[in-house]
């Protein structure tokens, strides 16, 4: 099966969340998953514009449609916001005819995107397979707890995303198993961060988060495992949110499903991208005796 | 579509097709809202003010803003209403209709986040912030958490451009021409 996608990085992960992007890059190349960048993407607009302005929350993710529709590939990205934005605005493109003209008017191109919006855990998941991902695994970290935390975007709406229940998905929670880490059960893998609060009311996203880490230790988590980089922004920054001084209250460790997939497989560069968090993921990766 | 339906509920039907009319109050949105905490309108309430025309007390409200968009409303209303989408409509009615924002800090997010895209094309966190902290007057907030961001190379200090800003200008542009006519 060759997998070839036309690759939509998303800005968060060619800035702050580097080590999402970075991670996902080397996992894909040594599963054989070919990523072709989209030529001159642009944002997709995130929350701001679906919360506020119908056409935008449509349009600039209609932009970088009519550039995938081009490739002829399906589209690929790795943020879960990406994935929503791109997912809901290719459905209204195509339900709604005088928004498709208005959209086409504006960027210049048919955005009428053939091919299919993935993520890559939906990929990984469904496409590469459970039994072949545990194949090359190659360091055991079978001495290590894990919550997956899906957030919101992954899996609502239930109509268009891929994963097999709104509330109660489990496409991360075997990827995890299947990686030889001890998946711990827990009632809040949807629950929300916050989102797009973080910097207006941190307030709100602070109580939302804490809580979030409250329940992943009483799960007896050592590791939550996400696919969001809005979730682990919140999760990481927002324990405290403060003036002058950045205080943590949780020392345990969030990650990106592809960095996790890394590190059990043993690609070259994860150090890098655990140096990248704020929330030092190194104490716990000790009780793995092939690291260190 | 009922006789009984308000003009604000019909706005709504006309934006995004939604028909929140058929809500019978039995606040299952509100019991799992993670924000409700915050709010000072409940989500069943402002579906019930819908439907008494209230449109002045929803559309100042603060609850319109808090609400996170995380659709755990959507997916449990028995009725298939989209919730998380009426309120993504009532926000953009607000705008349309000037109110003043019941919660000012997070239109000012919005607006520094949209007006980094119209500019650059892609969201750059230093721009984001930057904006974001002149808009909203609160330069001192999260000063420790800038400097970890830094250190970590998490804040990259060259932002990034699309190359065809010009059809990202059409694309706002043909938004704010829909907002005014």
């Amino acid at each position: 099966m060759s997998l070839k996608y036309a690759y939509f990085p998303g800005c968060s992960q060619v800035s702050s969340a580097e080590e999402y992007g970075l991670s996902t890059e080397a996992v894909c190349e040594s599963l054989g998953i070919e990523l072709v960048e989209l030529d001159d993407w642009n944002c997709c607009g995130a929350s701001s514009a679906h919360m506020t302005d119908e056409f935008l929350s449509a349009a600039l993710p209609g932009r970088n449609l009519a550039i995938a529709r081009e490739t002829g590939l399906d589209l690929l990205t790795v943020c879960a916001a990406c994935y929503s934005r791109l997912t809901m605005s290719n459905a209204k493109i195509k339900s709604d005819d005088a928004l498709r003209e208005r959209i086409e008017r504006a960027v210049g191109a048919d955005p009428r995107f053939e091919g299919k919006v993935r993520h890559l855990l939906d990929v990984i998941v469904n496409d590469v397979g459970i039994p072949q991902i545990k194949k090359f695994v190659k360091n055991d970290l079978s001495s290590i707890k894990a919550v997956p935390y899906y957030g919101c975007l992954l899996v609502r709406p239930r109509e268009v995303c891929f994963c097999d229940s709104a509330e109660n998905p489990t496409e991360l929670d075997l990827l995890i198993s299947a990686l030889g880490l001890e998946v711990r059960q827990w009632s809040y893998k949807t629950d929300c961060c916050g989102g797009s609060l973080s910097l207006s009311r941190n307030d709100i996203v602070q109580r939302l988060v804490n809580r979030i880490f409250e329940r992943a230790v009483e799960a007896g988590a050592d590791l939550i495992v996400t696919a969001c980089p809005m979730c682990l922004a919140n999760l990481e920054m927002r324990q405290k949110p403060g003036k002058l001084r950045f205080e943590q209250v949780f020392t345990v460790p969030v990650l990106y499903f592809t960095e996790l997939i890394g590190l059990a497989m043993g690609l070259d560069g994860w150090e890098k991208w655990l140096g990248a968090h704020l929330i030092d993921p190194f104490p716990v990766l000790k009780k793995i005796e092939a690291l260190s | 579509m009922p006789d009984s339906v308000t003009t604000i509920e019909k706005e709504i039907g006309k934006r995004i097709g939604e028909k929140p009319w058929l809500c019978y109050q039995c606040k299952k949105c509100t019991a799992g809202c993670p924000v409700s905490f915050a709010m000072d309108l409940m989500p069943h309430e402002i579906m019930n003010l819908l439907r008494w025309s209230a449109s002045d007390r929803i559309l100042a409200s603060s609850t319109i803003w808090l609400c996170a968009s995380c659709e755990t409303c959507s997916v449990r209303c028995p009725n298939g209403i989209d919730i998380a989408g009426v309120m993504d409509a009532l926000r953009s009615i607000s705008i349309d209709k000037h109110y003043r924002p019941g919660e000012p800090l997070v239109t000012a997010f919005h607006r520094s986040f949209l007006a980094g895209i119209m500019g650059a094309g892609r969201t750059n966190e230093p721009v984001l912030i930057g904006i974001y902290k002149i808009l909203s007057g609160r330069l001192l907030d999260d000063i420790g958490l800038g400097v970890k961001m830094i250190l970590k190379r998490k804040i990259k200090p060259v932002p990034r451009f699309v190359k065809d800003r010009a059809a990202i200008r059409r694309i706002f542009r043909e938004a704010k021409a829909r907002r005014t006519k």
